[in-house]
């Protein structure tokens, strides 16, 4: 059945607009119930929350949720749900349907201040609890009089708050504390070399046994998408080479998308195969380090060196054509700032030879160990169910057997012409997670050997006008990052700054699940979990 | 007294004025025969052994990872030691965007370095706060909130970069007085006066 007709027979008051895809528009009031349908009805059956966006629109606040159904093809909708009051803005939160919806809707609460009644947990996300005003509204005050730097610690860290409404509509403020009274809790952090960046754990803990993790993040946020808003379109696109580093290809090919999207331009044949090829490059060289970063985590130094080895050959392909090891601003809005080097297919080609053998050098050294295995083996579970419920995409969700890889679900580039394997494990602990990087290194490589001899002549880049303009209205595109699926949101008014940027970080999602994976297993386990979903903190905090 | 080390010569370094510099002032003050020796012997160990804290936030740490690994191998010059304690560190490397969040953290890594301690700011983001200088919570350069010793440039610095920096701190840590010299205490208190509202305990 046609999903229009059957939300508008299920909610009547909803109004439709289309667009990319379908965006429904319902009041604030019908919009826990509606939600309740999307998820659970059958003909509808959205299991996947893809994104939560925060929006400000001047007269009215607002939320726009995009959904995504696995059973249905991996159709996706738009839902947006506005609130016209600035002062005290409330929305239902459908973080109990949507587990992911818990971290999205604390960001989200943080940058707009609207409040989610019913919400578990309502903390800032990112910003300190001392921060005055919501940073990403139109109306913010940027004084740094307001907002000087901080020269102690965060005072009352421990408290937390809820918007609880009873049966008869009326909300209240309910106060608690994040820890109960009597717990021990461990601090992890934010500066520990095993994080994997700035992140701060606090572990309650029973003997040695973890009861509850609490993540504090945002010791990294640097308002990217604040920042954005008062840049130009070309301007920003070097801002997603410095979110999740090792993804810099990915999540850069991903805004340019969106741009071309909105703008109605075709990239050359010539300039998608080169951006899949980079794409895959970076795809090795983020497992590449994360091999070596989890042995390293168990102690390992030894693998670490392996690791990084074979990861100076792709820094080398990439510093010969575009100029940089990282942060390399490569990809541009109609296709790519330089043409391939002469040696760039000499040197892939080197490449994809000798992988093969180094990954049975890696097994050797490193997947076979008896410690390996009993670190990572049967330690921090995630059911497929769990992993659709909080969104985990990427590896750390192919390691659940979920099926979600954007290249095959949504085929963007060259991704159509190719053949390659989804790689899914069954095993749903940190073991499958790690092996599915290992292999994907093989399809990576796969990939690359069908494209290398077969690169088409022709322009590295469209017709781009001079100044960068969009028409109004809103876009979103998803590519699959190293990490999972990251997808970016543009809104437009026509002018040559966009509206609103979103970016939909995989590494978010993934802390989502770091109380779930965690709770029940040893103090040092939080640590191979960690290494194991592989975040990267720039992409968590933006 | 002038900085000489054999396997890093004067012409290879493009800065060398603020060197000149800083001898010219340790010969001004003169010293002791018996304890610049002693200065010398001290300050040859300390640069030949600089233990880093590992310090990173941001992109600049993965470079830092590789100056750690096989092929550019850190532990030619003696940095290679990275320490998780700030304890056990000489100097605290910014690799990465300090915002706001992380200031007081970052100042209290600063704090429990042990004396001689120094500070470099590795990358953009640190030097001046880079592309994210204009943002609501990022603070531009961690000048700002400790003193700084050398500044790597680059987004991120190339490995090499990297190396250039830190031979800067090793030749500026030769020409230290570690005896009876006000250098970094006297920095110390300049830095304090400049910023009165960090002084605290100072």
């Amino acid at each position: 059945m046609n999903v229009k007709e059957t939300i508008s027979r299920i909610c009547p008051s909803v109004s439709f607009e289309e667009g990319e895809c379908l965006l429904v528009v319902v009041p604030e009031t019908d919009w826990y119930p509606l939600a309740k349908q999307l998820k659970e009805n059958p003909d509808l059956d959205f299991d996947v929350l893809s994104a939560v966006v925060g929006m400000d629109w001047k007269d009215s606040l607002g939320v726009v949720y995009y959904l995504t159904s696995t059973s249905h093809n991996w159709e996706m909708i738009s839902v947006k749900v506005a609130v016209t009051d600035r002062e005290n803005p409330m929305i239902h939160s459908v973080s109990d349907l949507w587990k992911v919806a818990n971290f999205q809707e604390r960001e989200v609460f943080d940058f707009y201040g609207i409040k989610f009644i019913n919400h578990p947990d309502m903390r800032r996300m990112f910003l300190r609890n001392d921060w005055k005003g919501f940073p990403l509204r139109k109306d913010y005050d940027a004084n740094p009089a307001l907002n000087p730097i901080p020269v102690d610690d965060e005072k009352h860290e421990d408290e937390t708050v809820k918007y609880v409404e009873d049966a008869d509509g009326n909300v209240k403020e309910v106060r608690g504390k994040v820890f109960e009274e009597n717990d021990y809790v461990v601090n992890i952090g934010p500066q520990h070399p095993s994080t994997h960046g700035v992140m701060r754990f606090r572990a309650s803990l029973d003997g040695e046994v973890i009861k509850k993790v609490d993540v504090v993040s945002g010791y990294i946020h640097r308002g990217i998408e604040k920042l954005c808003e008062s840049l130009g379109y070309p301007q920003i696109l070097h801002f997603t080479d410095r979110m999740d580093y090792m993804s810099a290809h990915q999540n850069r090919h991903c805004l340019c998308m969106c741009i071309e999207k909105a703008m109605g331009i075709v990239v050359p044949e010539r300039a998608q195969v080169i951006r899949t090829m980079m794409d895959e490059l970076m795809r090795i060289s983020s497992h590449l380090l994360s091999f070596g970063c989890t042995a390293m985590d168990l102690g390992a130094t030894t693998a670490f060196f392996y690791g990084f080895r074979e990861r100076e050959m792709v820094l080398d392909i990439f510093e010969k054509t575009c100029g940089a090891r990282m942060s390399m601003n490569y990809n541009v809005i109609g296709g790519v700032m330089a043409d391939l080097h002469p040696d760039f297919v000499k040197d892939v080609k080197a490449l994809i030879e000798i992988m093969p053998e180094r990954l049975k050098e890696y097994h050797t050294v490193f997947t076979g160990n008896i410690i390996a295995q009993n670190r990572l083996k049967g330690v921090g579970m995630l059911s497929k169910e769990d992993a659709i419920n909080y969104d985990i995409t990427g590896p750390s969700g192919r390691g659940s057997n979920w099926s979600n890889d954007c290249r095959k679900k949504h085929p963007y580039a060259a991704y159509d012409r190719v053949e390659f394997d989804e790689v899914l494990e069954t095993g749903c602990d940190s073991f499958a997670r790690y092996m599915v990087r290992m292999r994907e290194i093989e399809q990576s490589c796969r990939i690359l050997a069908q494209l290398v001899d077969n690169i088409p002549e022709g322009d590295i880049r469209a017709q781009v006008p001079k100044v960068v303009k969009l028409p109004a209205g809103h876009w979103y595109a998803q590519v699959e990052a190293s990490r999972g699926t990251f997808g970016v949101y543009i809104e437009s008014d026509g002018s040559k700054n966009p509206y609103r940027v979103h970016f939909q970080s995989p590494c978010f999602n993934l802390i989502g699940v770091m109380d779930l994976t965690c709770t029940g297993h040893m103090i040092a386990d939080l640590i191979t979990i960690g290494a194991a979903l592989d975040f990267v903190i720039p992409d968590i905090d933006r | 007294m002038a900085v000489n080390i054999k396997s890093m010569k004067r012409e290879d370094f493009k800065d060398n004025e603020y060197i000149d510099a800083l001898v010219e002032e340790l010969n001004a003050t003169g010293a002791n025969v018996a304890v610049g020796k002693l200065d010398q012997l001290i300050n040859w160990g300390i640069s030949n052994s600089l233990w880093p804290l590992c310090f990173g936030t941001s992109c600049c740490a993965i470079e830092f990872m590789c100056l750690g690994a096989a092929r550019y191998d850190m532990a030619r010059f003696g940095f290679e030691v990275a320490r998780n304690s700030p304890r056990q560190a000489d100097y605290i490397m910014v690799q990465g965007t300090i915002v706001h969040k992380m200031a007081p953290a970052l100042v209290r890594l600063y704090e429990q370095l042990a004396e001689p301690k120094y500070v470099i700011a590795c990358g953009g983001c640190a030097v001046s706060g880079g592309p994210f200088k204009k943002s609501y919570c990022v603070v531009d350069g961690v000048d700002k909130i400790i003193p700084v010793d050398v500044y790597i440039p680059g987004c991120p610095p190339r490995p090499e970069a990297m190396f250039y920096g830190l031979m800067q701190l090793q030749r500026k840590i030769k020409v230290q007085k570690f005896f009876g010299g006000v250098n970094r205490q006297q920095k110390i208190q300049d830095f304090f006066r400049q910023h009165p509202e960090d002084a605290g305990e100072y």
